[in-house]
């Protein structure tokens, strides 16, 4: 896996490049401390990333045979046929166009605001900046699960303090779930996407803003034709963050499953993994597991390679 | 200004009545006014919540600190140490080390929690702390952020210095770099310790047994027998409430530092 050349000149590496490759030997100064320096975090990165990659997808390449209904349980390789399954499999492939429509809608509308709130903090046309900095940013204290327990009341028909409209709107119903587990993530992570954004703002030297003032530009044209241009990485980078995560939902809608039936074992593709791993098959959840990171992966950065063009032309 | 106040209500009010009804005994609280205090119960509901099942609830907060806590301490540890090493020092493999820390950025904590159950069965060590505090202790985006940090605020000429005073590299770093690294350092921190607080999958499938559970979970758990416990419909709530506060005050506490963090992330 090798890191786009756009996100390795963003990491800025203030060290000159290496020179011809091979022939010159240099020793390499300090070896005792740089070891020290990397070795707790390479076991541990190894131990638990790594490892764990290549172990879900050894699994996903076996299938459990058994001598009679009731015989021994043996794993034997089993090539392809776990994913076989998966592509055979209905739900799974209902629940990531569930998470992709999810995307679809709640990341523009986030970030949107996310961006607009941040353009608005950083103009002159609000005051008590740090109390809104810090009201939109209470959320995001609030853990996943626990936000989906607290929605969930302020939903249900009978325990919410707006029962004039949680009585009449189904928010809970089949047609609406989804997208009251969309507000719920939106209502998180709005203000922790606005504070990333805000402190790229902060980074422009305004000395820039002043010949814009001079042509003549409104806070508008300046926010549009100055500010954003240059807050895109930020923009970006929240962005994909923020598909990762929608692909990956879970503690939201596991949540959601004591208010409301309408949220079944297979929602969302990782709540697929989870039934899955405690029927148990492992084998069938890895291979679910496996397919889902790499369709997480591709679409980040099929996402980055489309916003670098952009960006680029 | 008027979207701003707008937004802040929306923002505010499901945890103004999170308090609220935190308040309230169980009798008033759907006969009440939702968002107003009606005869204050706080301290009573505490009590409540906190002898439940021998003081459950406490113990996971407990676990939760501790998980979040010491694992991200560690993490930002770690993080930092190899974040320097990618920054200040040239050894063969550094690039392709710092890609693979990048790849692993892009991995999300929900991906590899299953993987990381059968492994852990495979040397027995699911259902104990272990197999939720050691995963969380790599923060690939830790290297990641304390390496631009490193680069960009850690001089050459001062680890010079220090090498010309005879102090070691390692004590270099502890004396001298990880102050001027300290900003990034603390969003690191903070980072994990919300990403750790905040998890939920890893526990779900690793923890069977109540008393090693994080408070989300514990939580959790309660929420879903709701309906066969009727009780229970209090305990969430106001240990809902009170699982929130810790995160609040660090933000506040840590507030100066990672303003000042959070850029480094972005900059080209």
């Amino acid at each position: 896996m090798s890191a786009p050349a756009s996100v390795k000149a963003a990491a800025g590496s203030t060290l000159p490049g290496r020179g011809a490759p091979g022939r010159r030997k240099t020793r390499v100064a300090h070896p005792a401390a740089i070891a020290i320096f990397i070795l707790p975090f390479a076991v541990l990165f190894t131990l638990f990333y790594v490892l764990p990659i290549g172990y879900a997808v050894y699994q996903s390449l076996l299938v459990i045979e058994r001598d009679g209904t009731f015989g021994k349980a043996t794993e034997v390789f089993g090539g392809l046929s776990q994913y076989i399954l998966v592509f055979q499999n209905g739900p799974f492939w209902a629940s990531i166009g569930r998470v992709l429509s999810f995307g679809v809608v709640q990341v523009p509308v986030m970030l949107g605001l996310a961006l607009i709130f941040a353009l608005l903090l950083d103009s002159p046309l609000v005051r008590g900046k740090r109390f809104f900095r810090l009201a939109f940013f209470v959320p995001y204290a609030v853990p996943g699960v626990i936000a989906a327990i607290m929605w969930g009341f302020l939903y249900s028909p009978n325990l919410s303090p707006f029962t004039a409209i949680t009585s009449n709107v189904g928010f809970l119903s089949a047609d609406l779930v989804l997208w009251a587990i969309a507000n719920v993530v939106t209502w998180v992570y709005v203000g922790y996407n606005m504070l990333i954004i805000y402190s790229a703002l902060l980074a422009i030297p305004t000395e820039i803003y002043e010949a814009a003032r001079l042509d003549g530009a409104g806070q508008l044209r300046i926010a549009w034709s100055i500010k954003i241009p240059l807050i895109m990485p930020a923009i970006v980078l929240t962005g994909i963050f923020s598909i990762i995560g929608t692909l990956q939902l879970l503690a939201e809608p596991q949540v959601f499953r004591s208010f409301s039936s309408a949220v079944t074992s297979t929602f969302t593709p990782n709540l697929m993994v989870y039934s899955t791993s405690s029927i148990p098959n492992v084998n069938l959840a890895a291979a679910f597991s496996v397919v889902l990171a790499l369709a997480t992966f591709a679409l980040s950065f099929t996402f980055l390679k489309f916003t670098q063009r952009k960006a680029g032309k | 200004m008027t979207v701003m106040l707008v937004f802040t209500l929306y923002f505010l009010v499901p945890i103004w009545w999170l308090f609220v009804a935190g308040t309230k005994s169980s009798s008033q609280f759907t006969s009440t006014n939702p968002l107003w205090f009606a005869d204050i119960n706080l301290i009573q509901n505490i009590t409540n919540l906190v002898a439940y099942r021998d003081g459950v609830f406490l113990t996971w907060m407990l676990n939760s600190a501790l998980y979040a806590g010491a694992g991200a301490l560690l993490a930002t540890l770690f993080a930092g140490m190899t974040g320097y090493a990618l920054a200040k020092y040239r050894f063969p493999g550094r690039e392709l080390l710092f890609n693979i820390v990048l790849g692993g950025v892009l991995v999300p904590a929900t991906a590899l929690a299953l993987p990381l159950f059968l492994i852990f069965s495979q040397v027995s060590l699911t259902n104990t702390f272990w197999a939720v505090f050691l995963p969380s202790l790599v923060s690939p985006f830790g290297v990641y952020l304390t390496r631009i940090f490193a680069a960009a605020s850690v001089p050459d000429e001062l680890i010079e210095a220090a090498r010309l005073d005879g102090a070691g590299e390692v004590r270099t770093f502890f004396t001298v770099s990880v102050r001027l690294m300290f900003p990034a350092l603390v969003t690191v921190f903070l980072f994990q310790f919300v990403a750790i607080w905040n998890n939920f999958f890893l526990p779900l499938i690793m923890l069977r047994d109540e008393t090693l559970f994080p408070v989300t979970l514990g939580l959790y758990a309660w929420n879903s027998q709701v309906n066969q416990i009727p009780e229970l419909r209090g305990y969430v709530l106001i240990g809902a409430l009170l699982s929130i506060i810790p995160l609040i005050i660090l933000f506040l506490l840590l507030q100066r530092f990672w303003r000042s963090g959070l850029g480094a992330g972005s900059v080209k």
